[in-house]
């Protein structure tokens, strides 16, 4: 079946991602993490399928977690979604899954997908600007979430280093539609180095760095494979935008390829038996043609006009070494956010409650919470607003629950506190708990009188009874 | 040839007869009312009443045309505003006053079978040959009358103030569609008995989808007609698959509008406060089409992705200007020609006919379709419908890209430097030329004539909201031509110095008006004013047989919001929020029509000819002609 308008997806479900331990681990590797008691890749999944694209390659490091994957998606999306697990060794970097899965890739432009994306932004809005301007790349940014606050982002003092994405730099052009410069995260020094060759032709430039680059690109796969043959490169963020946005108006790959990338795109020509009936010497070649109604292109900035001028002066195909990096900012209405560090997970959990509970696909009650009908609550047991408890759950008497996502088959005693906290599958919690901002994984047994503040605890894990814990990663030895 | 023709009194924008005058037509003309009324009888009784809409002209009861069947006005849903441009002035009041009455008269469901019988009588085709005379003959005469009509009311800023129309009722809905019926069955009789030229046409508006209007009286097919007098009865059925002009959409029309909505792709809100005199035109909440398109990127697994590209691009402004759609458009037909595999137990001709005719309406939805494209597609389809039943796919593929290849060899790339070569030999050695906007072909000529060493001076004239003339400009410095740059509003200083106008064109219609990009007609009537020859430069693909008098009736609406931003100056926000206010309404066309009289010669690639010349182009070079 030949992929909707010529777009090819690829997910990057990722493998054990250090920075989420103790969250994750072998037995639930990344893209299995609960996310309001879904799996995080379903996210990305069903995104995808709103937009119809039912044909999707799933990356995943290591085999262990492509195996639980693999046997997750095939009971869960069987009959809707086409999905292929692809596996690769570990640390390879998203360049190396790409590397991957480079056998695959057929159509004319490769759409990626972070798998921990969790957003309403549709797929197509990006696809559908790639195609517009014709673009070699095209990158999805969101305003960068505001850091989720003092009360709440006090999970141990290891998230500091890593604050996601806060010093990406980006620059636009004045109508907000090319990317001029990128720097991302790690590599950001404390001068920015701009090429004056770009910023001469842009006239002016927007230098932002409020944006979060949120790991969805297309790609012009002529562009992304011809990427992929050079070396050095690890992750599509750090080396191979970057490197792209920078030789955007010195383009070796567009040189080499620009001319077999339009002959692809226009699909027709090679095997055009009318090429050779129409051996004429006054018929221009398709992509003369192209080029006459590009040339016409009013072009939405005096950046483009810079190569349109570029082109007619120097009258050579030589002066198209250029392709176009485009960006698509998502609006304000829109969520958009990675769960890339513990912090993130705690926020895109409450957001998932509150503001963006619209993705969820949960439906409400009157009381602003999701209690599955199999719940069973004691005595004067309280379930607040924004929460989901899932099926199976006993709660005992007297417990109150705010603001927190209970798995499924816990067992919860009397007098329990649960507040702003995530509590997964089969957990089982004894009289007298209190917990606060927390994160419990799977199978964890908390014995009586235990208080837990902003902890995340690992699978397995038993906390003995009234022990008390603030601010502490807590994992099985 | 001396370009400066005498000054000759200009009266108004003067309607030719051009090409397909009759000459009796000249007693017709003695009187306005009569003709018009003739004509109005004619086309109700001519054309079966699937042809009329709520918004054709109503026509006039007149005394001496007790054929017009009462059920042939549109029963019940006439507009009463479109009497002020559609109907002559010498409509009296009386008359028009006895035309409400039997309109509300017969609006009754009781007259069911009066209508019947009546449609009988009508469309014998005795009486359909009679009436057929008039109709061709008369067009022009409508126009007229309609064009000083609006010029008069142009001149009050008198507009047609939209009246509710009244709903049509079940019993009055099934009366129209009887009368259809039987007008249908009448006409094939009628084609079956008589079988001579005239008869072969009247099936034809049958066949046309019911959204005939007042315009398509004089533009659409009246001329149509005559241009092809002596052609046989087959060519004529063969074009009357894919050369039958579209009835153009009337956007007032709300019932039509909702249905367009219903099947539309593209979300369109309409824009809330529209301009009076331009509701028939589409217009849409600028800003919610491209966002709403590009989420759907996915769902829409019918349209080609190069159509969707094109389209995208349309939608955007990213690709303008005629010949650069054209050929962005073509382009994308062609891959779709490719990669088009006729479905099992279905026929090549027809359903790829079908596919590009879906392709087309989303490129319509996209923005409405230029007249060049126009020409494309019909040329396109039918080249389609004429292959041959016996060919392979492989062969009828190929056969049908080399044809698109040698469309936009010949008709776009060739012809624009046959335009070059004729134009440059109207430049001499110390000429002041003016332009206009960015027209392609303009910039090609200059550029040449720069490059052949000839010493002249460029003022490039431009206008805001598009500024498109500033991307011409950059262009023309960098080659190193000098060049002047205004803005509209100071052409008339500029002109003094002109020696030359060079004028592009979006499309030449058979009267020899000129349709391109608004304020060109404001250009050429200050280069006539200054006794500047003015040249207008098109492409002959882009002549279209359609009569227009003015740019209301065709045209096309840009974002309001163009217009009321003035970019660098943030402080000017008096227009902000204009949406709001009921009393503000903003117009953004982006079109005109420019009358002949005020074009000197126009430049195309048969040479250089007079305005009148162009029906005898499109008769002799036209798209249909065009390798068959």
């Amino acid at each position: 079946m030949d992929p909707p308008m010529d777009f090819q997806v690829v997910v990057l479900a990722g493998g054990t991602s250090d920075k989420l331990s103790p969250l994750v681990s072998k037995e639930l590797p990344k893209a299995l993490l609960p996310v309001a008691n879904k799996p995080l890749l379903s996210y990305p999944l069903e995104l995808l399928e709103a937009s119809n694209l039912k044909n999707i390659i799933v990356v995943v490091e290591g085999d262990e977690a492509a195996t639980q994957v693999e046997s997750w998606l095939s009971v869960a999306y069987m009959d809707r979604l086409n999905v292929e697990v692809v596996k690769t060794p570990g640390d390879v970097g998203t360049v190396g899954a790409i590397r991957a899965v480079a056998p695959f890739l057929i159509s004319t432009d490769i759409l990626i997908v972070s798998g921990d994306l969790v957003s309403d932004i549709s797929p197509g809005a990006i696809a559908a600007t790639h195609r517009r301007h014709g673009a070699a790349v095209t990158a999805l940014f969101c305003p960068a979430p505001v850091s989720g606050g003092a009360d709440s982002s006090t999970s141990g003092g290891k998230d500091k280093a890593k604050k996601p994405s806060r010093c990406n730099i980006v620059g636009l052009d004045p109508t907000r539609q090319f990317l001029l410069h990128v720097v991302s995260g790690a590599k950001v020094e404390k001068d920015i180095h701009i090429q004056k060759r770009i910023v001469r032709a842009v006239g002016q430039m927007e230098i932002r760095s409020d944006f979060m680059d949120a790991h969805v690109y297309a790609f012009k796969r002529t562009v992304l494979l011809d990427v992929l043959e050079k070396e050095n490169l690890y992750s599509i963020k750090q080396d191979v935008l970057p490197y792209l946005v920078r030789t955007q108006l010195r383009s070796e790959i567009s040189a080499k390829k620009e001319n077999s990338a339009d002959e692809s795109s226009n699909g027709a020509t090679k095997e055009l038996p009318s090429e050779d009936i129409n051996i004429n010497s006054a018929v221009p070649s398709n992509q003369n043609l192209r080029w006459l109604s590009q040339h016409r292109e009013i072009a939405p900035s005096s950046y483009q006009e810079i190569h349109i001028s570029d082109c007619d002066m120097n009258k050579s195909r030589l002066a198209k070494k250029t392709h176009k990096c485009c960006i698509y900012l998502s609006g304000k209405t829109q969520y958009c956010a990675r769960l890339n560090s513990v912090q993130a997970f705690g926020d895109i959990n409450r957001d998932m409650l509150g503001e963006a509970s619209r993705i969820t696909g949960y439906t409400f009650s009157a009381q602003n919470n999701v209690v599955h009908p199999t719940v069973v609550q004691g005595a004067k047991t309280t379930a607040g607003g924004q929460c989901i408890i899932a099926e199976g759950t006993i709660l005992g008497d007297k417990c109150s629950v705010k603001r927190s996502v209970i798995g499924r088959h816990c067992r919860i005693g009397s007098n329990v506190k649960i507040v702003n906290s995530i509590v997964m599958n089969h957990i089982t919690i004894e009289d007298n708990c209190t917990i606060q901002g927390s994160v419990i994984s799977s199978n964890v047994q908390i014995q009586e009188r235990a208080s837990l503040k902003d902890c995340q605890v690992g699978a397995g894990y038993v906390i003995t009874a009234g022990s008390e814990y603030k601010s502490e990663p807590l994992t099985k030895r | 040839m001396d370009l400066r023709r005498p000054n000759r009194p200009v009266i108004g924008p003067k309607v030719r007869q051009v090409g397909f005058v009759t000459p009796d037509s000249a007693a017709a003309t003695s009187s306005s009312s009569i003709p018009a009324v003739s004509a109005a009888a004619a086309t109700s009784a001519g054309s079966p009443p699937s042809s009329l809409s709520p918004v054709m002209i109503p026509p006039p009861r007149h005394p001496s045309t007790e054929m017009s069947n009462p059920h042939f006005h549109p029963v019940g849903s006439y507009n009463p505003s479109e009497q002020i441009l559609g109907s002559p002035p010498a409509l009296s009041p009386s008359r028009s006053s006895r035309f409400d009455a039997d309109g509300s008269d017969f609006g009754g469901d009781d007259d069911e079978s009066v209508a019947l019988s009546g449609v009988g009588g009508g469309m014998t085709p005795k009486s359909s040959l009679l009436m057929r005379q008039p109709v061709t003959k008369t067009a022009p005469l409508v126009s007229e009358t309609r064009k000083r009509d609006s010029n008069a009311s142009k001149g009050k800023g008198e507009g047609p103030s939209a009246a509710p129309k009244e709903k049509l009722t079940k019993a009055e809905r099934r009366a129209t569609q009887e009368a259809q019926r039987a007008a249908k069955a009448a006409a094939k009789e009628a084609a079956a008995a008589g079988g001579a030229p005239s008869v072969s046409k009247q099936p034809k508006p049958a066949t046309k989808p019911a959204t005939q209007q007042k315009k398509d009286i004089p533009s659409g097919s009246g001329p149509l007609q005559p241009l092809a007098p002596s052609g046989s009865i087959e060519k004529k059925q063969g074009k009357k698959e894919v050369a039958a002009p579209h009835p153009r959409m009337q956007f007032d029309d709300m019932t039509k509008v909702g249905k367009l909505k219903k099947r539309a792709v593209v979300n369109q809100s309409e824009a809330r406060n529209r301009v009076e005199l331009f509701r028939h035109l589409p217009q849409y909440e600028h800003g919610t089409q491209l966002p709403d398109l590009e989420s759907k990127f996915f769902q829409l697994d019918l349209i080609h992705p190069s159509v969707y590209q094109v389209g995208l691009q349309f939608l955007s402004d990213k690709i303008s200007g005629g010949n650069a759609r054209c050929i962005a458009m073509l382009l994308a037909f062609k891959e779709v020609i490719q990669d088009y595999t006729t479905p099992p137990e279905k026929t090549l001709t027809r359903d790829l006919g079908a596919k590009v005719g879906s392709c087309v309406s989303f490129l319509i939805e996209c923005r409405p379709l230029s007249v060049s494209m126009g020409n494309a597609i019909r040329f396109l389809k039918n080249r389609i419908s004429s292959l041959p039943h016996n060919l392979s796919d492989k062969e009828a593929k190929s056969r049908l890209q080399s044809d698109i290849d040698r469309f936009i060899n010949e008709k776009i790339i060739i012809a624009s430097k046959a335009i070059v070569e004729h134009g440059v030999s109207k430049i001499r050695d110390g000429d002041v030329l003016l332009t206009y906007g960015s027209p392609s072909v303009v910039e090609s000529i200059f550029a040449y004539a720069h490059g052949i060493k000839k010493n002249f001076r460029v003022v490039v004239v431009d206008s805001r909201p598009k500024h498109e003339g500033q991307g011409l400009l950059r262009r023309l410095v960098e080659r190193g031509i000098h060049c002047t740059y205004t803005h509209l509003n100071a052409v008339s200083y500029v002109m003094h110095e002109v020696t030359r106008v060079f004028l592009g064109a979006s499309s030449v219609l058979s009267n020899g008006t000129v349709y391109s990009r608004v304020g060109t007609a404001c250009v050429a009537m200050v280069a006539h004013a200054f006794r500047v020859p003015v040249l207008v430069c098109c492409e002959a693909y882009k002549f279209h047989e359609r009569v227009q008098l003015d740019s209301i009736c065709s045209n096309e609406l840009g974002d309001p919001d163009a217009i009321s931003k003035v970019s660098g100056r943030k402080d000017l926000n008096y227009l902000d929020g204009w949406a709001q206010n009921e009393n503000i309404q903003l117009l953004n066309l982006k079109y005109d029509a420019t009358p002949s009289d005020y074009v000197s010669v126009l430049v195309t690639e048969q040479g250089m000819l007079p305005p009148t010349s162009v029906p005898v182009i499109i008769r002799e070079y036209g798209i249909e002609r065009l390798w068959t």
